[in-house]
């Protein structure tokens, strides 16, 4: 094994802003991100980074300066211009939100692209690397621009601290919130808000074109392992750091790979884990619980049968032949009979004869009575 | 023999109209981001089609960015099945990661595919008229003009031929489903449609601005008529104006082609969405401000009427009264006041308001209305 490679970690200047970077990223769009995906909007982040993109060159274009903190400052400015034209079109009008951000997103992207070729043919000297907006870079990440975007993180994360309490009511009950006095207004416009800073921050390591997935597909993981806003929000962020941390550390390491793509790949490794492994919400432990659910649906239905053969003879335990339990039943005779009398509910006879145990008729009463209850409860409801 | 400026506007203007066509129903049936969603990923389709043919050129380009297409849809779809994620999240989550994949695949091998990240945003409209078609050795224009040509052609022929089915199904899947039509037979038609069509457009405009094509032209058009074989036509329409509009803006601006055109449709759509004369924001706002006026000149001549009936004019008709009565704002009050006075329904009298005989008759038609 060869550890110059964690070596290289802690004494190269450039990896060290470009870890910090991408950490910094990673938590401040994984926890915004969890309140976009749990308040429906996880396209509003995709709308919104591309429409920064002509917030970026405007700036670039008056102030001819490519210092970090002004063009972050026109890219949320566009930002959010284009989240308030999608509230206003979505509102006054009878397009519907899809349409809107669909809208939002090419008209103001186009025309971003549009400014982004005009800068490229400009004479001036200083031209270069607005593109990297576009798909990120984290490797050209400066100590300046680190600073900028953990000024700005800061900003989010008191904010979003001060109004916790504010934005789980409007995320879970916008209604209730309402009813109870609070500006939901208000709200939604500072989360928004906050939303665009948190895109703003990613812009330069990730890029208008995948920031959106930075924003949703950490919260989306961190949705199938709890029901709790603040651990979804713990988790958001450190998937989001985790993914950002690994794919910025690839693509600096690896010629040619950009950033904001390995991002998404790596991130979106974690949703796919998440999707499947999940305790509880996860399609594996879906599917075992449905095997569960099968497995008892077949038991107790046998259970029955048995009860209903026995009926028919003075002898409740008088066994009868597994050809006519087969008919009646629901498949799997073999493996249902076995199972049952693994249970003690159930024993098997000579030439493949099958009867009930004391315990199985027991069982099976029990659950015919509960049966009934049920269906009188709902016949009298 | 055309010259290559007016090839570009003939390319981009079928590009256009292809686009729009199955936008309308894009944006009717509320998946407009499903083109979003199609034209990143097919990007990985074309770079995975390219590795097997090596030829740049090749139709089964097509077919593979066609599947992958499909492929995005049918993900997406699956997702939203498991119910572990919410329609916009699962969308959220595909097509950044096969666009992802794409991009990373590109870069890579960048020696040897000729298409880099930049075309993929920018498109390459501009650099089309190169790529010539030649049938028997006569140059017939250029490559993509025809492919586009053709596809709009499948376009026109599908809609045409499944009108009455994409009709229906659009606007209810449930009488759509109980006439035996299909309707997610017919889904999947229309995201074919939409993947091929963003396919062809991808190479001269760029992902992002297929997006452009393919909602707003369709979504100005919602805004200006409520019949679907309009839309359809006002779409193509304001797609060809925005094509064309867009190649003289980038000309005089040296700007890229396609970024342009998407400014221009977003130009013609914030007009439309303004100036609409039934669905815009200036019509409707003067129907709201028309009919709280005429709300309030109403309750006014009412409220007069009755005082005549009950002889208490003296006490009753003051011009600060209604303030109280009635709980409204003092301005809101002297507006009602000032424009009743104007359409000549009350007169004033010192301070006491009179009803005109107009405005009796308008105050005793609002009580027999009620």
């Amino acid at each position: 094994m060869n550890f110059s490679f964690i070596h290289q970690i802690f004494s190269d200047y450039t990896l060290q802003v470009v870890l910090l970077g991408s950490l910094t990223i990673g938590i401040s769009a994984g926890s915004l991100g969890a309140f976009a995906v749990l308040r429906k909007q996880s396209l509003l982040g995709d709308a919104i980074s591309h429409a920064t993109l002509p917030g970026v060159c405007l700036a670039f274009i008056i102030t001819q300066s490519k210092a970090p903190l002004i063009l972050l400052i026109g890219a949320g400015i566009a930002g959010w211009i284009g989240t308030l034209l999608v509230m206003l079109i979505t509102h006054h009008s009878r397009i519907k939100k899809d349409a809107a951000l669909g809208i939002i997103l090419s008209v103001f992207f186009g025309f971003g692209l549009m400014l982004l070729t005009m800068i490229q043919r400009l004479p001036s000297a200083s031209k270069a690397g607005l593109d990297k907006f576009l798909f990120g870079n984290a490797a050209t990440l400066l100590k300046e621009d680190l600073h900028t975007m953990m000024i700005l993180s800061a900003i989010v994360f008191v904010v979003l601290f001060l109004l916790w309490k504010e934005f789980k009511i409007i995320v879970f009950d916008k209604d209730f919130a309402q009813s109870i006095g609070y500006r939901i207004n208000w709200l939604d416009i500072i989360l928004t808000t906050l939303i665009v800073v948190t895109i703003v921050i990613g812009l330069q390591t990730v890029g208008v074109v995948l920031m959106s997935a930075m924003l949703v597909a950490p919260a989306a993981a961190a949705r199938q392992w709890t029901d709790k806003l603040s651990i979804m929000v713990l988790l958001s962020a450190t998937f989001g750091a985790l993914s950002g941390m690994a794919g910025a550390l690839t693509s600096s390491l690896i010629p040619n790979l950009p950033t904001g793509p390995t991002i998404v790949v790596f991130v979106s490794l974690i949703v796919m884990f998440s999707l499947f492994l999940a305790p509880n919400r996860g399609i594996l432990s879906d599917y075992v619980r449905m095997q569960k659910h099968r497995k008892n649906i077949r038991l107790t239905s046998m259970l029955k049968n048995l009860m209903l053969f026995s009926e028919i003879n003075t002898d409740p335990f008088h066994p009868h032949d597994i050809a006519a339990l087969d008919a009646i039943g629901r498949g799997a005779i073999n493996k249902t009979m076995m199972e049952l009398s693994k249970k003690g509910m159930a024993q098997q006879f000579a030439d493949r004869r099958w009867a009930l145990t004391p315990e199985g008729l027991r069982m099976a009463k029990r659950l015919t009575r509960e049966f009934e209850d049920k269906i009188y409860d709902q016949s009298t409801s | 023999m055309i010259s290559p400026q007016v090839e570009i506007m003939i390319l981009a203007s079928l590009t256009a109209v292809a686009c729009a066509l199955p936008g309308v129903f894009l944006v009717l049936r509320r998946v407009a981001l499903m083109s979003d969603a199609i034209s990143h990923a097919i990007l990985l389709g074309i770079v995975l089609a390219f590795f097997v043919t090596k030829n740049l050129s090749s139709p089964l380009l097509i077919v593979g960015a066609t599947i992958t297409g499909l492929l995005t849809v049918t993900l997406t779809e699956l997702i939203i099945k498991t119910r572990k994620l919410k329609k916009d999240a699962a969308i959220g989550i595909v097509f950044p990661l096969l666009f992802s994949i794409g991009v990373i695949l590109i870069n890579q091998f960048a020696n040897t595919v000729h298409i880099d990240a930049d075309c993929v945003l920018f498109g390459e409209i501009a650099f089309t008229p190169f790529n010539r078609l030649i049938v028997g050795g006569v140059d017939i224009g250029p490559q993509s003009m025809w492919i586009m040509a053709g596809i709009l052609a499948l376009n026109i022929i599908f809609i045409s031929l499944f009108y009455k089915e994409l009709k229906i199904a659009t606007f209810d899947v449930g009488l759509a489903a109980s006439l035996g039509l299909f309707p997610a037979v017919i889904h999947y038609g229309l995201m074919t449609l939409v993947s091929i069509t963003a396919v062809g457009a991808f190479e001269s405009v760029g992902s992002i601005l297929v997006v452009a094509l393919m909602i707003v032209p369709p979504s100005s058009a919602y805004l200006l008529t409520n019949r679907l074989s309009h839309m359809l036509f006002i779409s193509a329409g304001l797609g060809v104006i925005s094509a064309i509009g867009g190649y003289f803006t980038a000309q005089i601006f040296d700007a890229n082609i396609a970024g342009s055109m998407a400014t221009v449709s977003g130009v013609i759509f914030f007009i439309i969405l303004i100036f609409a004369p039934e669905n815009g924001l200036l019509a409707k706002f003067i129907v709201k401000k028309w009919t709280r006026w005429d709300f309030g000149a109403s309750t006014l001549s009412v409220h007069l009427l009755q005082a005549e009936w009950s002889h208490a004019e003296a006490t009753e008709l003051i011009t600060g009264h209604m303030e109280d009565h009635m709980s409204w704002s003092k301005q809101y009050t002297s507006e009602v006041i000032a424009q009743s006075i104007q359409e000549g329904l009350i007169k004033k009298q010192g301070d006491k308001l009179m009803l005109t005989s107009y405005g009796r008759e308008k105050a005793k038609n609002s009580i027999s209305k009620g």
